[in-house]
Parts: C-alpha cells; sequence; structure tokens
C-alpha cells in the first residue's frame, strides 16, 4: 500500500516535472524564433518561415484526427480556405471612407452595386476572428455528422472529404461577383489602420503565428492526454471494440474534426495574412494530400512530429522546386511512397525506435531489446528497481 | 420538346457511359482488395497516350491507318495492365490492410505518372531500364548467394547509389553525345490530340439534332467491357477465384485459391479497362498530364454511390451520376419547372458544368444517409460491415 502511495506520488511529480520541461522547451524555440531568426535570416525567407509555421497549425490539426483517431481527412483545404477567406473579408472591406465606391474592387468591376449580405457582417473584426475558427469548424462538423451517423468510414469518408474539397473549389470558382473566382481576394491594404504588406505589420503577424502554433500545440497536447485522448486513440485502432464498450464514437469524432477544422481556418487566415491572397487554388486536391504527407513524414500520433514535418517539407519543396521545377513532383511521388512504404511512423517514430537502436549499436552498447514500451513505463521501471530487493 | 428529352437522355448515357467505363476497374479493384487506387486517372491518362503513339504509328498507313482505333485499345489494354502490375507487385502488395496508407501511396504514384509523361524522352527511357537492369540483376546476383539475408542491406546500399551513379552518367553522356533528339521530351507537357477515325466523325442525323459516332462508340465499348466482364466474373475459373476472394478472403486462401495471384490479377484487369477507358476518352477532346485527374473523384464517388458487392451496383451509380449531372448541368430541369418560378430559379443557379457537381455531391451525401453502404452492399454479418 505504501509503495503504490509512492509510486502514484513519484509519477505524479516526474509528470509535472516533464510537462514543465516540455513547456520550458516549447518557449525556449519560440522565443528562438521570435528574437533570434529574424537576426539570421533574410525578409523573404523570414516570410517564408512564417507562411510554414501557419501551415504546421494545419498539420497540428490533421494529426489530431489522422494520427490520433484515424480518419484520413483529404479536405483539408476547405478548411483553410474558409478561414483565409473570412479574414480576407474583412482586409477588403478596410475602404478608405472618402473612396469612390464603398465595395471592394472586384465587385465593381463585375457590376455588382450592393455589398451581398453574408458580406455585411465581416465589417467587424471580433465577428471575423469568430468566423475564421467557427466557419471552418461548424462545416467541419457538419460535414462529420452526417458522415460518421452513418458509420461511414475509412476510405470511404476520405473520399467524400475529397468530394467536398472539388464541390467547394467549383462553387468558389465558379462565383466571380460574391467572391472574384479564380482570382481570389488579394490586394490588401490595412489591418487595424497598419499596412498588411510593410515588414514591421510582417513582422508582428510572424510572431502572432508563433503564439497561435505555440497555443495550437498546448491544445492538442491537452486533449491528446487527457482521457478524451485515450479515447481517441480508441477509436483509432479498434473502433467497434470502443463501440461495445459503451461509447458512442460519433460525437468524438465530429468533436475531433471540427476542432482540426478550426485550427486548419485558423492556419488559413494567418498564411493569408502573410501571402498576400487567398484563391481558391489552395481548395485543389493535391494541396489537402499535401498536407497529410506533412504529418506522415514528422510522425503520426506525435504532435512534434506533424509541426516539423510541415516545415521540413515545406522548405524541401521552396528550394527543390526553385531548383529543379521540372523534377519535383518526381520528388514530391517518391517521398509518398517512401515515406509509406519505409518509414511508416515518420522521423519522430523512427527516432524513437530504430534510430536509437543505432545510436546505441554505434557505441558499442547493444542492449537486448524487450517490448519497446515496456522499457518507457514507469511502474516497470519502479518494479525493476524495487522488486528485488 | 422530344428532341431535348432524347437529348438529354442520350446525352447522359454518354456521359454516364464514360464514368462507367473508367469506374469499372476501380470498382473491381476496390471489391476485392478494399484499395482505392489514386492513380487510376493516370492509368487512364496511359491508355490515352498510347492511343496517341498508335495512331501515329499507323499514320503512313494510308486507308489501313483508320482502323489504328482497334489496335489502341488492346495496346492501351496491355500498356496500362503492365502499370498495373508493377505497382501492385512494386507497391501495393507490401500495404495489406492498410487502406488508407495504400491511399497516399498511390497518389505518389499518380504524381510521378504526371510528371513521367511530362519528361519523358530517350535519355529517360535509358536511364531507367539501365537502373533496372543494374539494381534488379544485381539484387537478382546477391540473391543466389547463401548469406543473402545477413548482406542484404550492404547489397542494396552499394547497388543501389551504384547503379543511379552509372544510368545517370550513360544518360548525361547520351544526351551530350546525341543532343536534342534524345533529350527532347516525346510529349511534353502540352496536351496532345487524337483524331477520331474518318469513319467516326460526323453522327447520326435524327430530326434537328445529330447523334455523334464517336458517342455512340463509346457506349457500345462501355457495353462490351461490362459484357467481358460479366462474362468473365461469373464463368472462368479465375472470375470464380476472384468472386471469392471478394467475399472472405481468409476462407478462401484456407481453401487454396492463391489470393497473391487473384491480386496481381485483378489489378491488372482493373488498371487495363482504366487504359481502355483512357483510349475512350481520348476520342471526345485532347488529352494532358493532368486528363486523369478529371475524373477521379467522379470516379470515387460512383464506387460510394455503387456499393461493392455487384457490378450492377457500379452500373446503376456510373448511370445516375451521369444523368443527373447532366440534366441538371444544362439546366433542363429549369426549363421543366417554368411554371414554378422559385424551383425553376433554384435549377437556374445550378445549371452550370461546375455548379451541378455541387448539387450531385449533396444528392449523394443526403443519398448517403439512407444507403450508408451504397446501392448494393456487401452482405455480411461482420461488424466492420
Amino acid at each position: 500500500m505504501a509503495a503504490n502511495l509512492a509510486l502514484g506520488g513519484q509519477t505524479a511529480e516526474t509528470k509535472r516535472r516533464s510537462l514543465l520541461l516540455e513547456a520550458g522547451i516549447v518557449i525556449a524555440i519560440a522565443l528562438f524564433l521570435i528574437v533570434i531568426l529574424p537576426l539570421l535570416l533574410s525578409d523573404f525567407r523570414l516570410n517564408l518561415m512564417g507562411r510554414f509555421l501557419a501551415l504546421a497549425i494545419v498539420a497540428l490539426g490533421i494529426d489530431l484526427i489522422w494520427g490520433f483517431t484515424g480518419l484520413l481527412s483529404l479536405g483539408h483545404g476547405v478548411f483553410f480556405t474558409l478561414g483565409g477567406y473570412a479574414l480576407a473579408m474583412h482586409l477588403k472591406l478596410q475602404i478608405p471612407a472618402d473612396a469612390s465606391s464603398q465595395l471592394p474592387e472586384f465587385m465593381s468591376l463585375y457590376g455588382v452595386t450592393e455589398l451581398p449580405w453574408f458580406w455585411q457582417p465581416f465589417y467587424s473584426f471580433p465577428f471575423t476572428a469568430v468566423a475564421v475558427l467557427m466557419i471552418p469548424a461548424l462545416l467541419a462538423g457538419f460535414l462529420g455528422y452526417v458522415i460518421f451517423r452513418n458509420r461511414i468510414r475509412g476510405v470511404y469518408f476520405s473520399i467524400l472529404t475529397q468530394a467536398a474539397t472539388i464541390i467547394f473549389f467549383n462553387f468558389f470558382n465558379g462565383q466571380q461577383k460574391l467572391f472574384n473566382g479564380t482570382n481570389g481576394l488579394t490586394d490588401f491594404q490595412t489591418l487595424f489602420g497598419a499596412k498588411v504588406n510593410s515588414p514591421g505589420t510582417q513582422y508582428v503577424y510572424y510572431v502572432l503565428t508563433i503564439i497561435f502554433l505555440v497555443a495550437a500545440y498546448a491544445l492538442c497536447r491537452w486533449i491528446t492526454s487527457g482521457r478524451f485522448g485515450h479515447l481517441l486513440v480508441a477509436i483509432r485502432d479498434d473502433e467497434s471494440r470502443t463501440r461495445f464498450t459503451g461509447y458512442n464514437p460519433t460525437g468524438f469524432k465530429v468533436l475531433v474534426f471540427a476542432i482540426s477544422g478550426a485550427l486548419a481556418g485558423l492556419a488559413g487566415a494567418m498564411f493569408t495574412l502573410q501571402t498576400g491572397i487567398i484563391s481558391p487554388n489552395s481548395m485543389n486536391i493535391a494541396f489537402s494530400i499535401e498536407m497529410v504527407i506533412w504529418v506522415a513524414v514528422g510522425g503520426r500520433a506525435t504532435l512534434v512530429g506533424a509541426i516539423l514535418g510541415a516545415l521540413t517539407v515545406n522548405f524541401a519543396k521552396s528550394t527543390l522546386s526553385e531548383k529543379f521545377p521540372d523534377i519535383w513532383l518526381f520528388f514530391q511521388g517518391g517521398l509518398f511512397l517512401v515515406v509509406v512504404l519505409f518509414l511508416p511512423s515518420g522521423i519522430i517514430g523512427w527516432l524513437r525506435t530504430e534510430g536509437r537502436n543505432l545510436w546505441r549499436s554505434v557505441r558499442g552498447r547493444n542492449q537486448v531489446a524487450t517490448y519497446p514500451s515496456l522499457e518507457e513505463d514507469a511502474e516497470v521501471e519502479y518494479e525493476r528497481q524495487n522488486i528485488g530487493d | 420538346m422530344a428532341i431535348s428529352i432524347l437529348d438529354g437522355i442520350f446525352n447522359g448515357l454518354s456521359v454516364g457511359s464514360v464514368l462507367l467505363l473508367a469506374a469499372l476497374g476501380l470498382a473491381i479493384v476496390f471489391g476485392l482488395m478494399g484499395v482505392i487506387n489514386m492513380a487510376h486517372g493516370e492509368l487512364m491518362m496511359l491508355g490515352a497516350y498510347t492511343t496517341f503513339v498508335v495512331q501515329n504509328i499507323f499514320k503512313p498507313l494510308g486507308a489501313f491507318s483508320q482502323l489504328y482505333i482497334f489496335f489502341a485499345l488492346i495496346a492501351a489494354f496491355v500498356v496500362a495492365a503492365l502499370m498495373g502490375l508493377v505497382l501492385e507487385r512494386g507497391v501495393i502488395r507490401y500495404l495489406y490492410g492498410r487502406p488508407l496508407e495504400t491511399l497516399l501511396a498511390t497518389w505518389g504514384v499518380s504524381l510521378i505518372l504526371q510528371q513521367f509523361v511530362r519528361s519523358v524522352s530517350w535519355v529517360l527511357v535509358v536511364n531507367l531500364a539501365l537502373f533496372c537492369l543494374l539494381y534488379f540483376g544485381g539484387l537478382w546476383l546477391v540473391r543466389k548467394r547463401p548469406d543473402f539475408e545477413q548482406i542484404r542491406k550492404l547489397a542494396i546500399a552499394v547497388l543501389l547509389p551504384l547503379s543511379v551513379g552509372i544510368a545517370l552518367t550513360v544518360g548525361s553522356l547520351l544526351g551530350k553525345s546525341f543532343g536534342l533528339t534524345a533529350t527532347k521530351p516525346w510529349f511534353g507537357a502540352q496536351n496532345v490530340d487524337v483524331t477520331a477515325p474518318k469513319w467516326l466523325q460526323g453522327g447520326l442525323p435524327i430530326g434537328g439534332y445529330q447523334l455523334p459516332y464517336t458517342r455512340m462508340f463509346i457506349m457500345l465499348l462501355t457495353v462490351l467491357c461490362v459484357l467481358g466482364i460479366y462474362f468473365f466474373l461469373n464463368k472462368t475459373p479465375w472470375g470464380l477465384r476472384i468472386r471469392s476472394v471478394t467475399q472472405n478472403r481468409n476462407m478462401s486462401a484456407c481453401l487454396g485459391i492463391p489470393t497473391a495471384k487473384v491480386d496481381a490479377l485483378t489489378f491488372a484487369l482493373g488498371s487495363g479497362l482504366a487504359g481502355v477507358a483512357g483510349c475512350a476518352v481520348s476520342l471526345l477532346g485532347s488529352v494532358g498530364p493532368n486528363t486523369g485527374q478529371n475524373y477521379i473523384v467522379n470516379t470515387f464517388m460512383v464506387v460510394v454511390v455503387g456499393g461493392v458487392g455487384k457490378l450492377v451496383g457500379t452500373i446503376v451509380g456510373a448511370m445516375a451520376i451521369g444523368i443527373t449531372d447532366y440534366v441538371i448541368g444544362t439546366g433542363m430541369l429549369s426549363t421543366l419547372f417554368t411554371a414554378i418560378q422559385p424551383v425553376s430559379n433554384f435549377f437556374a443557379f445550378f445549371a452550370t458544368t461546375s455548379m451541378a457537381k455541387v448539387l450531385v455531391f449533396v444528392l449523394i451525401v443526403v443519398f448517403l444517409q439512407f444507403r450508408p453502404a451504397g446501392l448494393f452492399p456487401q452482405k455480411g454479418r461482420t461488424v466492420d460491415a
């Protein structure tokens, strides 16, 4: 009994300590990105970094549903773009009071005389801020509900989300008068009176992106570590069994899909601020699947892996496609194959298992491997140390 | 009025039959292996490019050249089937029971195939052939040694960079000595055009309207393919094996059916059908590296609506989607409902090709609320069905 208590106390203590350590590392990295990196990189590279950090937020969302819950969404481009459009609409409505027309310029071009009703609320920033998160979340929730309610899952779910991507792509492409069609919304002027394109403002957006990324990481960490997280993993590993244990997976799946959609919307908004354009092009099929491969490269079901994967793949993409534009698709296709066939648990997963073994054998300390999770289990470790005496 | 309805039915059927031809192979493979092949569209594209090549080979033959389409059909089937076989043996068989990973892997293959037709040239072909010869030949030689399992990793680590290096060097030497003849891409990024044979140009006049012969040819082709597949699945020993593995893989394996062979055969067959579909599509318009992308989502929807149990599900699904898509897209419904203004306006809003897809998708999602497993689901007692 006493041993048990001691064990409980010890794990709680180590848990708290490792949490503090993790928080410390995260804050240190964030500070590094905010303070030191701008000194090292050119404005252009820093802007790229900011965009990729925004993409890392989507990657976190994908990891939440794919890595932890086992739902492969091929439609996150939709949520991403909707978030982007919500913010872009607010930006397009920042029209100086003395301007000749109080409409975004493309509307006058297409002969629209009155602002469409659903543009009206986007005059208000608080509404926009909520919309950036809620529109994608509600859409994801609705879509998730009608799909999961009928126990449609696996490949079917993936195909349906992909079809949804095409649908929204077609819809936004076709609506010149409402959304400027293929060209998308661009040419933003001011936000809160600050010029969107000036380096100073861009730095603020960069810092904001990092803060949001840290917040998203904390949220995902909190979600996945508690009972809810265990339930998600249970749904991933054996949904039928979870159902037989008395849980209804539908609600949980809908909720996590909606959260993931909201993260994608946030990422889309930050991405739009830093690229200065949002167009239906980011709803094409390829982009949504690319998002999945970021997570796969970094490591499924590891949050750090998702962020790392998004950054690595995107930097590789921007350097490689600058240098070899012709054969970039070969690289990308090869990446899909290599990751799926040879690196199923991604970089982080590889480091945790085989990389560690390799390191040990290099140092000549070839340990006899037992079941890997046993090695990491605190209780097993405790018993090994104490039961022997 | 009668003419416009006839036109609607004919065109809807024709759109549906292209869809059916494209979805047939996909549905069979999905039914058997639970795998959605994202590279299916690219296999169609390969078929279309094969048609283009065959057409150019037949051009100097004079009157005989008008028959190229029949040879092109066979060639497209064979090329796509071989590609499918390579895909199954090289990638998909390692991913059994992981359908989502298969989705990603086949997407990677589709990207590679798209870029391949853009940049394929003699140098690339020589490169590839040389690499395969060196690498796989080398592995084959090493495999004969008794201690192969121990030196496997070492052998790969030596052979892979060596064969890549040799292939690239030879390729660049070739490029330098022969210049543009060796490095010029065969097709390039532009679209290529297949001209339908003379006897398929024009159409059958009915009233003031013409039924194009190419469309009728495609419908005929679809009917023949469906009949052929039906016969193959129901009347031949291999068809029986395919059906039994579709129903219960483990039990079939226990009864001595070579499931690996069945998988490879089915995948090749499905891919071959994609090739035939590509040949048909090439008659309708010009063909480019992205041709396949236009078809994948629609064909996936056919599989979702049709269910995986029966061939007839695919047929009904394809026709339903094809006809609905066409009828909404051309705005026929809005003219039918002119008496009721709001309904007419509603349909008029969706009366473009892209907006019709929006409405069709909504209809599919509504349909799935009632039949989540499609029109003809696989019957069974498993929980996961």
